[in-house]
């Protein structure tokens, strides 16, 4: 067993761990957070998304013993004070999920590609003069994340009305 | 997952001081590998932070971190700015999520594979030496064209690593004893013959600290990444391209192919055959066909020979300014 400590939707956690648990089942198991799923347990599915030290990653593939000292959102620390971040609204808003089950990984992502957009982090399909929020963009960005109900129509426009653009 | 011990390296210099095991960069091929129990080590090395995650710019190269993040490599100004077909590459791999995590380092070092390395029910002599290949005869659609041998015909999937033998890059390790060792990146992997289990010329031990990359590379340059899906595939053919033109001859040509073969190919024979001419589409065609002249295909993947000749001289045109398709 290891010790770690991190820092999980703001509360410091003191734990000790087997090294093979993955962020993902620490956080499920241990700590007691249901909201990120586990979909594959292989990267590909994307319901794992946490957002770490604010870059996004699949806790799946990663051991919970490399964490000490990170910060740690998931989908239960986008709200604040009892208010629905403004993503969750949107999803409820552009009835972006039907089984809902992908729906935790696709808020911390979409959080997370706002934050991205934000500071001008390029993706494959930005051109020269800067990141534009279009369709093409945000799929782009959001093709770590799969929805087997099909509901990518609604959720890119939830996104879309969020980063406050309206093409 | 079968366990292990699990150590932290502090810093390079501390290699010698470590159990000898595995190094541990982003993970995110190791640990897949390892829920598999494809991958069993019994020490991971933790090596993310350890210092070697910055880019810094020197006189005549810039010195990538082993541990800088595929995202923060593809994102950084001076990448973006002078080494354009680097930026465009790593951000035609994988997701954001993966590349967030995934380290230069470990990049190079995921590795080469394909569907039967994966499937423990099937035979892969890059898995289980000797065991035989059932890609030989199964669906080879994403499989080696070039440089295969009748073990192993498994692709090496970086899109990155095709952009970095395009550029010339050099990769920089240090050995358990303290000494260190440069490879050229189109030397770093191996062609598969009849050891297809070892990917790479790395000796046990060895950790890649750096990557270099040459000041003042060639002006123009080009990714193209031919798959089924217009994100998260791996590439069908990819190509990268960097050349200059002067008084409308190309000099310093440099091809590099994915999707291909056991490694990010050079197409060495088509340089030679372009260096210093100028542009005209029936040469390029004609030193393209040249390249895949030993090409050989397994069935499904036959198609890769005409494709990847075309995918090179579609670039072409198109960085030399002769247009059309």
């Amino acid at each position: 067993m290891y010790p770690l400590m991190l820092t999980v939707n703001g509360t410091v956690h003191d734990v000790e761990i087997d090294p093979r648990r993955s962020l993902l089942d620490l956080v499920r198991e241990t700590l007691g957070l249901k909201g990120p799923k586990k979909g594959c347990d292989h990267g590909q599915c994307g319901a794992c998304t946490m957002i770490v030290n604010g870059r996004r990653i699949n806790s799946c593939l990663s051991l919970a013993v490399t964490h000490e000292g990170d910060t740690v959102i998931t989908v239960e620390g986008l709200s604040e004070a009892g208010e629905l971040h403004p993503l969750q609204q949107a999803f409820i808003d552009k009835d972006a999920l039907q089984c809902g089950f992908c729906t935790p990984g696709q808020l911390c992502s979409a959080a997370a590609l706002v934050d991205e957009i934000r500071e001008g982090l390029p993706s494959v399909v930005t051109g020269e003069v800067g990141v534009a929020m279009t369709n093409e963009e945000i799929r782009e960005r959001m093709s770590g994340n799969l929805c087997r109900c099909g509901a990518y129509n609604n959720i890119v426009e939830a996104i879309r009305t969020v980063s406050g653009d309206k093409r | 997952m079968k366990p292990f011990d699990y150590q932290r390296l502090e810093t390079p210099e501390h290699l010698g001081h470590v159990e000898a095991g595995r190094f541990l960069g982003g993970g995110t091929n190791l640990i897949d590998l390892m829920k598999h129990q494809i991958e069993t080590p019994d020490v991971l090395v933790d090596v993310t932070r350890a210092g070697m995650d910055r880019i810094e710019e020197r006189g005549d190269a810039v010195l990538i971190g082993s541990q800088v993040s595929n995202t923060d490599l593809a994102s950084h100004p001076l990448i973006r700015r002078d080494y354009p077909v680097l930026s465009s590459a790593l951000l035609s791999g994988a997701t954001q999520q993966l590349r967030n995590k995934a380290t230069t380092g470990g990049n190079l070092l995921q590795r080469t594979r394909c569907q039967y390395f994966y499937d423990t029910a099937r035979a892969c002599n890059k898995r289980e030496p000797g065991s035989g290949c059932d890609a030989l005869d199964g669906l080879n659609r994403f499989h080696a064209i070039l440089g295969a041998s009748e073990n192993c015909i498994a692709v090496h999937p970086s899109d990155m690593a095709v952009a970095m033998a395009a550029l010339g890059a050099v990769v920089v390790t240090r050995k358990r004893d303290g000494t260190e060792g440069r490879i050229p990146v189109t030397e770093l992997h191996r062609l598969p013959g009849d050891r297809p289990d070892l990917d790479h010329v790395l000796d046990e031990g060895e950790l890649i600290v750096a990557v270099e990359l040459p000041a003042s590379p060639p002006r123009l340059q080009s990714y193209r990444k031919v798959r089924d899906r217009s994100s998260y595939a791996f590439a069908v053919v990819s190509a990268a391209i960097a050349l200059d033109l002067e008084d409308g001859h190309m000099r310093n040509l440099r091809i590099a192919l994915g999707g291909v073969a056991h490694k990010p190919w050079r197409a060495t024979k088509a340089e030679a055959m372009l260096e210093g001419k100028m542009p005209e589409a029936a040469l390029f065609m004609e030193a393209l066909e040249q390249e895949m002249a030993d090409a050989e295909g397994h069935g499904h993947n036959d198609f890769k020979k005409i494709l990847a000749p075309r995918v090179v001289v579609a670039m072409l045109r198109e960085l030399t300014g002769l247009g059309g398709n």
